[in-house]
């Protein structure tokens, strides 16, 4: 099985692809703006109502219950969503699911061009399904604005829910000035989102073939659920006379009454608008109204690997809304490109890693504070500080198992460490030991320079030298003067 | 020599050798999930319309009160004519009664998409409405259009009778869940984006007007 | 009461003023200090950088150490939120029904410093007197695993001549995050400098906090920018008093 996240196999490590982005001014000026506006917005939102943390909580029980029963309501959904004239497939991985989605395609398409409309969905830019359809000669386009700016671009989405908030309006006008070739074009939001609709509107008439991701497989009724804004979900899911949904099996949710709780948290924590303009809901195919032909792709691409421990079970509650990055102080420094995985910020952190075993994404679990901010924000209540803990202890385990890897600088400096601990005897050792040892890189009463491990600290920052006595010894000298009082009186 | 498993054997398999075997009926394990939210809206039956109101002006949709329906049809008139609009769309049926004289009236009696894409207003119905997000829901079909209806032209109609408007979305979602397996659409206000700048821009791929006809008993 | 301090390894070695301030301000209040001379470290910096291992028998070790405390005062709100979260937890994996016991029984016990004077002993005024203006950096252990909230707030506001200034986006991280500012040293920079444009803008002369681990870091950066802006633990600007400021 070959499971991937993105184009992630050409990812240098987080520090390194961040030290890129922290360079680019321009880009974290437009994700420090935009994260800003949402999460404003969502903050009023959310103060407007008084249950939401009740809603989290119930958001976070019937994930995990529909999580501990997946088998029995991914059976349910295929069942109901056949009987109402669907087909479901089901892929184990990345190329069974693009394999799936282009054969449907041609068959379809029969002579005709094969091209195919698209609505955002993150799981399909999880298994790279545009490279592949290309590969098979189908042509697909984006249809939501920001994944057209990515997609024209040929860039990489930057957030979950916000792909190009990484440029700005002037970027996104040379980019349709160029594959629209639109010379007059301004430069407001308004006029850039006109030229969207006219480019997209012929397309919706005339493709057959829509392509949707699911915020929501709902297994009581065998329907999908499409959660947009602009539209374009609905003339993606409704024009085209065949239908195909790509929805990670972690998408299943068990009733329809369920929804009362995704849909108050979710549009709130995405983009904190009480609710987002469309959802659009379908079971399979209904005569006289839309597409002909709907087929379902269930997709597991890593997923079920994630079932067995608990603690990882939890990262497949995130409903991609997008929270835990607007709120992550790495992310909002960074953007999502250094994450190197389509699955950005702290989500994509603890995500990616597990879905892949790929060389750059151990460092993602390092890519973070722990400082909670996303599992305060977060709908679900995914506790990602813990993940990220749980997942470092996964690496560093993996690394000592090596040679290479428990002879590394911090390995080695972690075991001194745990031992010396171990005795404060030991550990007074320690403190004297590197009294003496720090004299060499005092500057003026501060240390600048320090070597080794120690060097990333004061490349950025000073650091006060450890001072002549230290607390114990401070305690020490008090005790033995309080005794020989006592001793002389 | 056994065969090769399919791909939903293989995941299915996957996800049973993975998780420890319940002994609570799923049944009974769904329903004691606890729901502490707030499932019921507190208002009063005035002070939810007010809200659903408030709601719909604040997603900048227009709102026509009426007291009863027979002022429908000048209803209708006038949100065309404020839109500066003539061409009318409306599922076949009895919407078709309520389409002003002076416009051209395109009845849905299967119409091609071009056809559609010529209209410029469409007309229907809905089948409730959320006061504390502005938002109505459509069961596709009926008077309330199939769902190219409502996608296609610039500005959707909507009437909405009060007794149809919900304080919340569980009550609303409660209201409508025998018909939960049919084709649904939830719209809360124009279609929109905020995807260039976080600029909340209205009007992209779905209609950029919409307009709600609020008529009937509290 | 009888009063045990964990004064946590780094405070011990780096920053003796803190554990100093702490016994004074008890010590003040009419209680008895006493400090286990076996202590080290907690466990945090091992467990959070995901060597768990070699956190387990300092967590023990802690454990045997503190057991039969009346009360557990600890000046660092980062180890009080390793001890909280992840303690049981650990007792939990290592199948030892007496350590997880102890675990539990041990808990009640920990205050971090803030919160044994606000909550435990219900003391908002300590008696100090502090001629600066201060600026109060809530960390994000203090704030958001420990849900400290006031209380800190509540102490500054009863100093004598302190002038409190509120700190812009104080919920935002400084940067520190263990481990994290040497293995993302440019990201956690980034961070920092933000943090400190903000702390340079309430023109505050002190910033306090009750983690002197993020204030390491943005003292850190403040004084390599130049700037005489001073860091201090919360226990340092409440064991102040005219005579010895």
């Amino acid at each position: 099985m070959s499971v991937r996240v993105g184009k992630t196999d050409r990812a240098s490590s987080f520090p390194v692809a961040a030290k890129a982005a922290l360079r680019n001014d321009q880009l974290r000026r437009n994700v420090r703006n935009a994260t800003d506006i949402i999460r404003a917005k969502r903050a009023l939102r959310i103060d407007e109502m008084p249950d939401w943390e009740q809603l989290r909580q119930a958001a976070s029980d019937i994930k995990m219950h529909t999580l501990a029963h997946l088998d029995y309501y991914l059976e349910q959904f295929e069942r109901n969503c056949e009987q109402a004239g669907g087909k479901v497939h089901w892929a184990r991985d990345a190329d069974e699911a693009n394999t799936i989605a282009a054969a449907l395609i041609k068959q379809y398409s029969g002579d005709q061009p094969a091209e195919v409309i698209k609505v955002k969905t993150m799981t399909s830019d999880e298994i790279q399904m545009n490279v592949a359809l290309e590969h098979a000669g189908i042509r697909a386009y984006e249809t939501d604005l920001a994944d057209m700016i990515v997609q024209m671009s040929s860039d990489e989405p930057s957030h979950i829910v916000v792909p190009a908030l990484h440029k700005n309006r002037f970027e996104v006008r040379e980019i349709f000035r160029e594959q629209m070739g639109l010379v007059d074009l301004g430069d407001q939001p308004a006029d850039l989102t006109d030229a969207a609709r006219s480019y997209l509107r012929e397309k919706f008439l005339r493709i057959k073939i829509g392509i949707s991701g699911a915020n929501f497989a709902i297994a009581e009724t065998g329907s999908v659920c499409v959660v947009e804004s602009e539209g374009n979900g609905r003339m993606c899911v409704t024009m085209p006379n065949v239908l195909i949904s790509l929805i990670g099996i972690e998408k299943v949710i068990p009733t329809f009454q369920d929804l009362e709780v995704f849909l108050q948290l979710l549009p709130r924590s995405a983009t904190g608008e009480r609710m987002n303009p469309y959802n659009s809901f379908w079971a399979g195919v209904e005569p006289g109204d839309g597409p002909t032909a709907f087929h379902i792709i269930l997709l597991d691409n890593g997923r079920t690997a994630l079932l067995k421990d608990e603690r990882e079970r939890e990262t497949l509650d995130c409903i991609r809304c997008g929270a835990c990055l607007n709120a992550c102080p790495v992310y909002r420094e960074t953007g999502g490109h250094a994450y190197g995985s389509i699955y950005s910020g702290p989500i994509g952190a603890i995500l990616s890693p597990q879905l892949q075993s790929l060389e750059h994404s151990r460092s993602l679990p390092y890519a973070s504070t722990l400082c909670g901010a996303c599992y305060e924000v977060c709908p679900v209540k995914i506790n990602i500080p813990e993940i990220l803990i749980h997942l470092r202890g996964k690496i560093v385990r993996e690394e000592q198992a090596t040679l290479r890897g428990s002879l590394s600088a911090e390995c080695l400096a972690m075991r001194a460490m745990g031992t010396i601990f171990l005795s404060h005897r030991r550990y007074e050792s320690a403190q004297r030991l590197a009294r003496l040892g720090q004299k060499i890189f005092e500057r003026n009463g501060q240390l600048t320079n320090l070597p080794g491990l120690a060097g990333a600290w004061t490349e950025f920052r000073d650091l006060r030298p450890l001072p002549k006595q230290s607390f114990r010894d401070w305690w020490k000298t008090r005790v033995e003067a309080a005794v020989s009082s006592e001793e002389a009186s | 020599m056994s065969l090769p498993l399919t791909a939903r054997e293989e995941i299915l398999a996957r996800i049973r050798a993975a998780l420890p075997d319940l002994k609570v009926p799923v049944e009974t394990s769904h329903a004691s999930i606890t729901r502490s939210y707030g499932r019921c809206s507190s208002l009063d039956r005035g002070g939810c319309l007010q809200l659903f109101i408030d709601r719909l002006i604040d997603y900048d949709t227009k709102v026509i009160e009426l007291t009863d329906e027979t002022e429908l049809p000048a209803a209708v008139q006038q949100a065309l004519q404020d839109a500066g609009e003539d061409r009318l769309l409306v599922p076949s049926g009895p919407l078709q009664t309520l389409a002003p004289e002076n416009v051209n009236v395109y009845v849905d009696h299967g119409l091609t998409t071009p056809e559609l894409d010529r209209a410029q207003a469409v007309l229907t119905t809905c089948e409730a409405a959320v006061a504390s997000t502005g938002t109505i829901f459509l069961v596709h079909g009926g008077d309330q259009g199939r769902r190219a209806l409502t996608l296609l032209p610039d500005h959707h109609i909507c009437i909405v009778c009060r007794d149809q408007v919900y304080g919340s979305l569980p009550e609303a979602l409660a209201a409508i869940r025998s018909q939960s397996a049919r084709l649904i659409t939830s719209i809360s206000g124009p279609s929109a984006t905020s995807d260039i700048e976080m600029v909340r821009i209205r009007g992209v791929h779905g209609p950029r007007r919409l307009t709600v006809l609020l008529y009937g008993d509290l | 009461m009888r009063i045990a301090l964990f004064v946590a390894c780094y405070n011990d070695t780096l920053f003796p003023e803190t554990g100093i301030a702490v016994t004074r301000v008890l010590e003040r209040l009419g209680h008895t200090i006493e400090f286990p001379i076996e202590q080290t470290c907690c466990g945090q910096m091992h467990h959070n950088t995901g060597y768990q291992k070699d956190a387990v028998p300092l967590v023990r070790r802690f454990v045997s150490i503190f057991r039969d405390a009346e009360i557990v005062c600890v000046p660092s709100a980062s180890c009080v939120a390793m001890i909280r979260e992840h303690y049981e937890l650990i007792a939990q994996q290592e199948h030892d029904p007496d350590f997880a016991r102890e675990v539990r029984n041990l808990l009640p016990r920990i205050f971090e410093f803030s919160e044994l004077l606000v909550e435990r002993l219900g003391v908002d005024d300590v008696g100090a007197t502090f001629p600066h203006s201060v600026t109060y950096h809530p960390s994000c252990h203090s704030l958001r695993m420990l849900n400290v909230g006031d209380g800190p707030y509540r102490l500054l506001r009863q100093v004598r001549k302190l002038e409190l200034v509120d700190l812009p986006n104080q919920d935002q991280c400084c940067g520190f995050g263990g481990t994290f500012a040497i293995k993302n040293a440019d990201v956690s920079a980034a961070m920092l400098s933000e943090k400190n444009r903000e702390v340079l803008e309430t023109g505050a002369a002190v910033i306090t906090a009750l983690d002197n681990s993020c204030l390491m870091q943005i003292y850190g950066g403040l004084h390599r920018q130049g700037s005489s802006v001073r860091a201090m633990h919360l226990a340092e600007i409440l064991s102040s008093s005219e005579v010895d400021r």
